[in-house]
């Protein structure tokens, strides 16, 4: 019984706990869209000192005063494209995660459609030239020789 | 004839990938074209270090050829670099710090800029002082229209004020004459 008391303690102590921690965010927005809004955005941000983290993740100083950034163009009402816009005229298009479209990276979308039609392409071609040339004489002996084993 | 023929393409589509693959083994991740190169230096407006009522523009560039050398005294990479600098500035070249502080958080402020100062002049003593003057830059506002990605980064600004160089990491012997001298040297002789 006591353990099974403590354990509810513990349990709503927690809950609490999470509770404040996440009212205590660093970042207030007035609208949940702008909320909703800044949470993506630092989701496809990169952090330009460790590479492979998205700015929310990261806790490198630069990924903080990008964040910091971030909510401060929100405030200042910036949409989406302009913000990636700010960060990619600073960090390069490096900065965000999805490449822009140029003729050095179409080849990240052309590559693996060739691939798929050439594939195809090499799969009929050969195919094709399958026919089976087998004479009935061949059958008649291949069927005689298959009683035979019988 | 003609079979052998079809057999060599996806050999060679396979040492293409191999190549391919084999260069990225010696590509350097963090090395990536700056978007800011041969653009005017980003407008500001910031104090000296160590004399905080005096302000600098991105006028102070014009008309002199100047390594912008960002850097802190919590940079470790930055104390390395700090003599190789001094034997740059030795040979006439003017260098100018951009100095940023890690704990001087916007939000909260904690470090005085006395302390600063102190801990910057505390550092230079001991290694050497390659600077002309430091630009402080208080809320890390510039480094991130610079594109700055941490310390020790250097940018090269010509006598117009455009970027000609942003170079991540420090400067040592082999990177200033394998990166810097050339572009240093051309906008010397103009």
């Amino acid at each position: 019984m006591n353990r099974l008391v403590s354990t509810l303690f513990i349990l709503t102590l927690g809950f609490f706990v999470s509770q404040v921690l996440a009212t205590e965010d660093k970042f207030h927005f007035d609208s949940a869209e702008k909320n909703a809004l800044f949470l993506e955005l630092t989701k496809v941000l990169r952090c330009p000192k460790c590479q492979n983290q998205n700015i929310a993740d990261s806790d490198a100083m630069i990924a903080v005063d990008l964040k910091r950034k971030v909510y401060e163009l929100l405030q200042k009402d910036y949409d989406k494209k302009q913000v990636i816009d700010f960060m990619k005229q600073r960090y390069g298009d490096f900065v965000y995660y999805q490449p822009p479209v140029n003729p050095m990276t179409i080849w990240l979308w052309l590559l693996p459609v060739l691939f798929i039609f050439i594939a195809l392409a090499g799969i009929i071609m050969t195919r094709k030239r399958q026919i089976p040339d087998i004479s009935q004489e061949q059958l008649a002996k291949a069927q005689a020789i298959l009683e035979r084993e019988e | 004839m003609k079979k052998i023929a079809l057999y060599l393409i996806p050999l060679g589509l396979f040492l293409g990938l191999i190549i391919f693959l084999y260069q990225g083994l010696f590509s350097n991740p963090r090395e990536h074209q700056s978007s800011l190169l041969e653009q005017p230096m980003p407008e500001f407006v910031l104090p000296d270090l160590m004399n905080i009522e005096k302000t600098y523009t991105q006028d102070v560039f014009l008309g002199e050829v100047t390594l912008l050398n960002v850097w802190g005294v919590w940079c470790i990479t930055c104390a390395i670099e700090l003599p190789y600098l001094k034997q740059l500035q030795g040979e006439g070249k003017h260098i100018v710090g951009l100095y940023f502080d890690q704990d001087m958080d916007p939000d909260f402020g904690i470090k005085t800029v006395a302390r600063v100062q102190q801990e910057v002049t505390d550092k230079l003593n001991q290694l050497g002082n390659p600077y002309a003057y430091n630009i402080f830059d208080v809320k890390r506002d510039l480094s991130m229209d610079l594109g700055v990605t941490g310390a020790p980064e250097t940018y090269l600004i010509d006598q117009q004020g455009r970027i000609r160089l942003h170079h991540i990491g420090d400067i040592n012997p082999r990177v200033w004459n394998k990166k810097f001298a050339p572009i240093y040297d051309e906008l010397i002789a103009q």
